[in-house]
């Protein structure tokens, strides 16, 4: 059974508004995109922890895992 | 139409630290606890508070329950009750101990003790010099106490609804509070959470301002059901706004820039501050600071195309020190302002930060309402703790490192107040009657049916902007007076909102036309409260309410010493005395003085 895209939709609320800002930006541009094993990608990344969340997408940290990166990296942009 | 009914001991809606730390105390005493969260319970807003937890355990240097009263009365410009008071700072010691025997990793002294760190507005010897009073997880103290708070309540057989959204307070024509209706965000389906004890922990609403520094989920939900139930909110005319959030996004740029040399500039490039307060220019108070900015764009020199913002200039230190000592706000300022700030200044505004009022409680986390005459009734069956609710401790302005304390000592004290009145018999589980869903069921059906009406979005935006416009962090008489009429106009218009998706399941635009009714009681509350308080006092700065030698700092203690209460259904406003008496004979009563540092 496939992820579904409302519930990923929905997990982007975060609890830092920096966070919330990167990824409204992402749903926008980026997320109807997504295929499904990215969707799954993405869904697996927003379970990380918010801080550690945002030092990859800030950029404090090197994302380690290497399925992240490529969604990583859009968020980036966003 | 049929719905789905649980039933529990207790119903806790909001799983930050304040739901999490009540809920803790229920399930460990044997209730049967659930905590309705619309989010994983990690990844509520108190996770972004860095600054620390008070108490006045004088690991670090000396220090006395006493002198952390008196700061924390003196924050709240003496509108804090001094009974809640006294309860919070003798409490803190305790709170924070246990959450060390939960395994919160909090930062060490050499010898192994909790280390504390000095914090703005925290003194020893009643004001005479700074105290180390925070206690602190390195900048990541709410993250660390709600995994701490989470991982305990596992273990303690907490039943969690998580992706759930609770959508109104149910009460029986006898005003007992009976639980409330919530909504699956999986499902789409509503279900009744019929309940002995309702506890609210649901957090602030600071996203009702156009520039805020909360988290999209603080829509202040918790005070939206209250509202419509009949429950006044109390001093929502008090908003705490931080002076540097990135104009158009919020972000925060903390104090540290200005510490390291930042410059506030005008649309002229005129560092203004100098003309404000000549002596500490960049480094002046918060309030300060933000009235001036304020004053700045009000005057017609403020920055960009709309002359909204002010600048924060660090262009002149070097890429060098930039890039080591402040690589985070670099970072912000290039993704929510487009601008590196090691070549142009950052576009700042005065953001909302925390809400000092909410649903009225007592120091006990009962939710207290008018009747027969007593401004403080118990209602019974409901609870409340943490930023939604009005204990009221913070009063007209909070101290840093008090709201974590808050969440703690309340939210352990509503579930101690539910154990009691439980084991009293006083929590029976009253019958509910036949239209208990009808609210919650008419709501939904009025955004299903509805075929055309005003966006979401664009009834989110309005509301925003005449918070910002018309309340904000320093207020003029005629700019509060037309706010009134047009939030009113602006609620009217969130009466007929319409969404194209009407699908049942993970319906992310029914949500936030959910959570715009909860926005909307509270800007109300809001602009119609803060119009009325015709003094300044604490966050509360009015333009026509200056400092004199009659009322210093604008205040007017013979006729605004009081807790404003807004009630929804028709927006009057009661007030009550504020509680000037400590809770013991241990301590002596904060006398009324000016509020200055």
């Amino acid at each position: 059974m496939g992820i579904e895209r409302g519930k990923v939709r929905w997990q982007c609320r975060r609890s830092l508004l920096e966070l919330d800002l990167v990824l409204a930006r992402f749903l926008e541009t980026e997320f109807d995109r997504l295929d499904d094993d990215q969707l799954a990608d993405f869904a697996d990344l927003l379970r990380c922890d918010d801080h550690d969340l945002w030092a990859m997408v800030s950029g404090a940290r090197e994302c380690g895992t290497g399925r992240w990166q490529e969604v990583v990296a859009r968020l980036r942009q966003c | 139409m049929n719905v789905a009914k649980r039933t529990f001991d207790a119903v806790i809606v909001g799983a930050g630290g304040a739901g999490l730390r009540a809920a803790l105390q229920l399930s460990e005493a044997g209730l049967k606890t659930a905590v309705l969260s619309k989010v994983f319970p990690t990844r509520s807003h108190t996770v972004a508070a860095q600054g620390g937890v008070a108490a006045s355990l004088g690991n670090s240097t000396e220090d006395h329950w006493h002198w952390h009263m008196y700061d924390t009365v003196k924050g709240s410009d003496w509108l804090g009750d001094q009974d809640s008071i006294e309860f919070m700072v003798r409490k803190a010691n305790e709170v924070v101990v246990e959450l060390e025997h939960y395994g919160m990793p909090f930062d060490r002294t050499d010898n192994g003790k909790i280390y504390q760190r000095p914090f703005g507005g925290h003194s020893m010897h009643y004001g005479k010099a700074p105290v180390m009073r925070s206690c602190a997880a390195a900048d990541r103290t709410g993250h660390a106490m709600l995994h701490a708070l989470y991982q305990r309540n596992v273990r303690a057989n907490t039943q969690f609804f998580v992706e759930w959204m609770a959508l109104d307070l149910l009460r029986d024509a006898d005003g007992n509070v009976l639980g409330v209706t919530a909504l699956e965000l999986e499902t789409g389906e509503v279900s009744i959470f019929h309940a002995r004890a309702t506890v609210f922990a649901t957090g602030g609403a600071g996203r009702i301002f156009y520039s805020s520094t909360n988290a999209f989920t603080n829509t202040g939900d918790g005070l939206g059901m209250a509202a419509r139930a009949g429950i006044p909110l109390e001093d929502l005319e008090f908003w705490q706004f931080h002076p540097t959030g990135v104009a158009g996004a919020g972000v925060l740029i903390t104090e540290g820039v200005r510490g390291e040399g930042g410059i506030l500039r005008n649309a002229d490039g005129e560092r203004f501050m100098e003309r404000y307060a000549p002596n500490l220019k960049d480094l002046a108070s918060r309030d300060v600071v933000s009235r001036s900015m304020v004053t700045e764009i009000n005057e017609g020199r403020g920055c960009g195309p709309d002359k909204d913002h002010v600048m924060l200039d660090i262009t002149h230190l070097s890429p060098d020190i930039i890039m080591k000592r402040l690589p985070g706000i670099r970072e912000i300022s290039i993704r929510f302002a487009s601008v590196d700030p090691i070549n142009a200044p950052i576009p700042v505004v005065p953001t909302a930060h925390y809400q000092m009022g909410g649903i009225p409680t007592n120091y006990k986390g009962q939710v207290v309402a008018p009747k027969s005459g007593n401004p403080n009734t118990p209602v019974p069956g409901f609870y409340a703790a943490g930023e939604c609710a009005c204990a009221s401790v913070h009063g007209a302005n909070r101290l840093g490192t008090n709201s974590l304390l808050d969440l703690l000592v309340f939210g352990k004290s509503a579930g101690e107040s539910v154990i009691e009145d439980f084991k009293a018999g006083n929590l029976a589980l009253h019958p509910l009657p036949a239209d208990a869903a009808d609210r919650t069921l008419a709501r939904l059906a009025r955004l299903e049916s509805q075929k055309d009406g005003n966006a979401v979005s664009d009834v989110r935006l309005a509301m925003q902007r005449t918070m910002q416009k018309h309340a904000g962090v320093f207020r003029f008489k005629d700019l509060l007076k037309e706010g009134v009429a047009r939030i009113l106009e602006v609620a009217e218009s969130a009466r007929s909102t319409y969404i194209n998706d009407k699908s049942k399941v993970w319906n992310t635009a029914r949500q936030e036309a959910l959570e715009l009714d909860n926005q909307i009681e509270v800007a109300k509350a809001a602009m119609i409260s803060a119009e009325a308080r015709k003094e300044s006092r604490g966050a509360h700065v009015r333009d026509d309410a200056p400092d004199t030698p009659e009322h210093p700092n604008g205040r007017d203690d013979q006729n605004w010493l009081k807790h404003t209460l807004w009630f929804s259904a028709d927006n009057h406003l009661e007030y009550k005395p504020v509680n000037l008496k400590p809770l013991s004979s241990d301590a002596e009563p904060i006398a009324l003085a000016k509020r200055t540092y």
